[in-house]
């Protein structure tokens, strides 16, 4: 009895093919609804839209024990500190959708008042724009992420490894790979 | 003030006053008898202060002002509302305008007729810088504790960041 | 200042964020709002004190406000303060609560708001009256149409124009869905707080029934701008009396189901009853008006009292409460939903025919068709939509009941398209007052709870 008659019974991949597959169909969002586009992210947790089939009802109310913060609302500038201490407690690795257009660019809010796109605070991987986006394009967005966990890279690469102030200048955000992939198969 | 002591009468003749588009009366008292006519009010059975909040006539001086009412920079708007006594009032609702000049915009404050007027004041002094003397926390409230400027003025611009397609707008 | 528990280690003056190794962004300040925060009892005034503790009653002019008779037992250094907030779990929003607690007991509470500060009424300075409506959407989100409603109300009060009965029979009409979908969300979520998460879903699949109509009628699930001045954006669709007879009949057969899982589940009593208690007096005094005033035994309801729209017309309780605590206000806003729907029943029977909006030429636009027939037309549409339609000069104050309370506009015009100021009187932000007097001498347990009896929506707070 060896190997040569397990011939049916061994399944082989690649690890970085299974942690993949780990980690997108168990993202944990951080509780982070801000304003009207909270309450189409709760709308996307309950019965209806049910985004526990993707595992992903549990809202960690602790963002150590979160992977994913989805932005739903518009950040002001006394909120931006808070949102960038609260990414910056989650553990790697992370991701950020940025729900609605107050936190993508701003929205209809072009005034003192609201940090224009919350790519300024924290890096973002998917752009769900809408006033509110309705809850199908909050899954649609979320589905582009788990698309792009499955085919990105395994730990995501910096340029640069650090920035001191007067590097800053050519700083640039990310550029989310979102826009490239399409609609997820 | 409970609801079954019976309301005081309400006089004060020297107050200009007119009516507005929604029937509520207006009064216009200078600053320094302000806080005394809303004591009045409150006596008279106006128990519950609807709203408090401020606006800078500063782009609309020329507005409609009762005769012996000099009109200044800021206005400050007091809505005063009756809930059981209305039916022994004239009207359930009184809207008190003070003007509050630009150097020196302090007023008294409502909070030890009104509690509710607590936050209410601590927006128009965030909002518009008019002081409230006797406020027991007169520190910001909807912008960072360390904003300078008062949003609401009309001096203070948008904030408008320029836009593709859409440049910044010049004054209004 | 040992006593003070901040988020970050550093002292206020470094300019420094504590932000992560490699994406340090020098603009990024800490999360700490200075003297808007709760301070040690040493550096809080007298009066600041007083309010924190909350005590309300007026005291008489002789009464000087000691430190040492304010009810508080323990020494300053036997206290802790805690920060709540902005993030929490509590679904009620970006509200900060710092609380002084001795042990589990609240003694001082202090929120913080301001954290969802969007600049509306400054925006809404540089829009026109037709576009009024997106903006003030914004502020209440859990009850858009209200929003909507009060602005146009101000607006029409101000140009002077008299609506024709049917626009304002689909205002009721979706003010009064609005009002359901509002409370369904408040059961959900005050649900979800106490610890019921079948209630959070049950409150979401009822109220996805109300915003299906919502989205056939006014094209949006939420922030609709549907209500304009001048009337409604357009009419209800054909088949609209089917759909909302399924919302009521469903509606209706499901808060028995509520009933029967939370009113005498003796978990949810001991968590609801007797917990946040307020008084008429300190109610009145604190400006709270809605559940809240209503809850402590005031029959004040704006539609009842001084009504607006068709509310004179038709059959409705005002649904009042007994102690004033959490338990009354989550009788009142279930009960309310049963008023809601019987005043839908009476709605159904009364919708008159006619005109969905005001027929003026200077305030409402033409049809789309007959813009490639009438160049009038054309150009009235051209006007109303760039330049928007000029509003008298004049001040109003208007005043709505919304799901929370009062919502009132006062909108002061100088003659131009664009209102010269708007204020919006938001009802969270002033019941957000009362909260240090409910949760006073009560269980730092019993702080969401509530908080959630509050109904804050934060956008309206801090608009």
């Amino acid at each position: 009895m060896g190997l040569e008659d397990l011939q049916h019974n061994f399944l082989t991949g690649r690890v970085e093919d299974l942690v993949k597959w780990a980690r997108r169909n168990s993202v944990w969002p951080v509780t982070f609804g801000l304003a009207c586009c909270a309450i189409e992210m709760m709308s996307v947790g309950a019965a209806d839209f049910d985004i526990s089939r993707f595992g992903m009802e549990v809202f960690r109310g602790s963002p150590r024990q979160a992977d994913l913060m989805i932005v739903a609302g518009r950040v002001s500038q006394k909120m931006a500190p808070v949102l960038r201490q609260v990414y910056d407690q989650m553990m790697e690795p992370k991701w950020v959708i940025s729900m609605g257009v107050c936190a993508s660019t701003g929205g209809m809010f072009n005034n003192y008042a609201i940090v224009q796109g919350v790519d300024q605070v924290v890096p973002v991987d998917v752009y769900a724009p809408g006033c509110p986006p309705s809850p199908e394009m909050l899954l649609h967005a979320i589905l582009t992420l788990h698309e792009k966990i499955r085919t990105g890279e395994i730990t995501r690469r910096r340029s640069s490894t650090s920035q001191g102030p007067e590097e800053l200048a050519g700083w640039v955000p990310e550029r989310p790979d979102a826009v490239r992939l399409g609609t997820p198969r | 003030m409970t609801p079954d002591t019976a309301p005081v009468e309400l006089s004060l003749p020297d107050v200009p006053r007119s009516t507005s588009v929604d029937g509520h009366d207006l009064l216009f008292p200078q600053r320094d008898r302000y806080h005394d006519v809303v004591a009045a009010h409150r006596d008279a059975g106006y128990e519950m202060l609807a709203d408090l909040t401020a606006v800078d006539y500063l782009s609309h001086p020329g507005r409609q002002l009762p005769d012996g009412v000099a009109p200044e920079r800021f206005e400050l708007v007091v809505m005063l509302l009756s809930l059981a006594s209305g039916e022994a009032l004239h009207v359930r609702r009184v809207r008190i305008r003070v003007q509050v000049p630009e150097d020196g915009a302090e007023v008294p404050s409502l909070w030890d007729l009104y509690r509710g007027a607590e936050a209410m004041e601590r927006e128009a002094y965030d909002m518009y810088g008019i002081t409230f003397t006797g406020h027991p926390d007169l520190t910001r409230i909807l912008m960072p504790d360390d904003w300078e400027g008062h949003p609401l003025r009309k001096d203070f611009g948008v904030g408008r960041v320029p836009v593709q397609f859409k440049e910044a707008p010049g004054p209004r | 200042m040992s006593d003070r528990t901040r988020s970050t280690t550093e002292a206020p003056e470094s300019e420094t964020p504590d932000t992560g190794p490699e994406t340090s962004l020098p603009f990024v300040k800490e999360t700490f709002e200075g003297s808007q925060e709760l301070a040690s009892r040493h550096d809080t005034s007298p009066e600041e004190l007083e309010r924190e503790v909350g005590s309300v009653l007026r005291l008489p002019e002789s009464h000087g406000v000691d430190v040492s008779d304010i009810d508080v037992e323990r020494p300053d250094d036997e206290t802790m303060i805690i920060n709540m907030g902005p993030q929490h779990p509590s679904t009620h929003g970006v509200l900060r609560l710092m609380m002084e607690l001795d042990g589990e007991t609240v003694l001082r509470t202090k929120p913080i708001i301001g954290y969802l500060h969007t600049g509306m009424e400054k925006t809404a300075e540089e829009l026109t009256y037709q576009q009024g409506s997106t903006n003030v959407t914004r502020m209440d989100y859990l009850s858009p149409l209200n929003n909507e409603l009060v602005f146009s109300l101000a607006t029409e009060m101000l140009l002077g124009i008299e609506l024709p009965p049917r626009a304002v029979w689909i205002r009721m009409l979706l003010s009064e869905l609005q009002r359901v979908s509002s409370h369904l969300m408040w059961l959900a979520t005050n649900g979800m707080d106490v610890g019921s998460t079948t209630m959070m879903i049950f409150g979401f699949r009822e109220r996805e029934l109300v915003l299906g109509f919502f989205e056939k009628t006014t094209g949006l699930r939420m922030n609709h701008n549907f209500i304009r001045p001048g009337g409604t954006a357009a009419d209800l669709p054909d088949g609209w009396e089917d759909d909302v007879e399924v919302i009521l009949d469903n509606v209706t057969s499901r808060l028995a189901d509520y009933d029967a899982l939370l009113t005498g589940q003796p978990i949810f009593n001991e968590r609801m009853e007797g917990i946040g208690s307020l008084t008429a007096d300190e109610a009145i005094a604190l400006s709270a008006t809605g559940p809240i005033l209503r809850s402590t035994g005031v029959a004040w309801d704006l539609r009842r009292t001084m009504p607006y729209l068709a509310y004179d017309e038709v059959d409705f309780d005002v649904i009042i409460g007994t102690y004033g605590d959490n338990f009354d206000r989550y009788a009142i806003r279930i009960n309310e939903i049963r008023e809601s729907v019987r005043i839908l029943w009476q709605v159904l029977d009364k919708m008159p025919p006619g005109d969905y909006r005001v027929q003026d030429k200077k305030v409402t636009p033409p049809p789309r068709a007959r813009i490639d027939e009438s160049m009038e037309a054309l150009i009235h549409h051209f006007k109303i939509f760039t330049e928007g339609f000029k509003v008298p000069a004049g001040e109003v104050y208007v005043a709505i009941e919304s799901p929370r309370g009062e919502l009132g506009c006062y909108l002061v015009s100088d003659g131009s398209s664009k209102p010269y100021r708007m204020h919006i009187r938001a009802p969270s932000f002033v019941n957000l007052q009362s909260l240090p007097v409910m949760m006073h001498g009560g269980l730092v347990a019993d702080a969401v709870a509530t908080i959630s009896s509050v109904d804050p929506v934060m956008g309206e707070v801090d608009r």
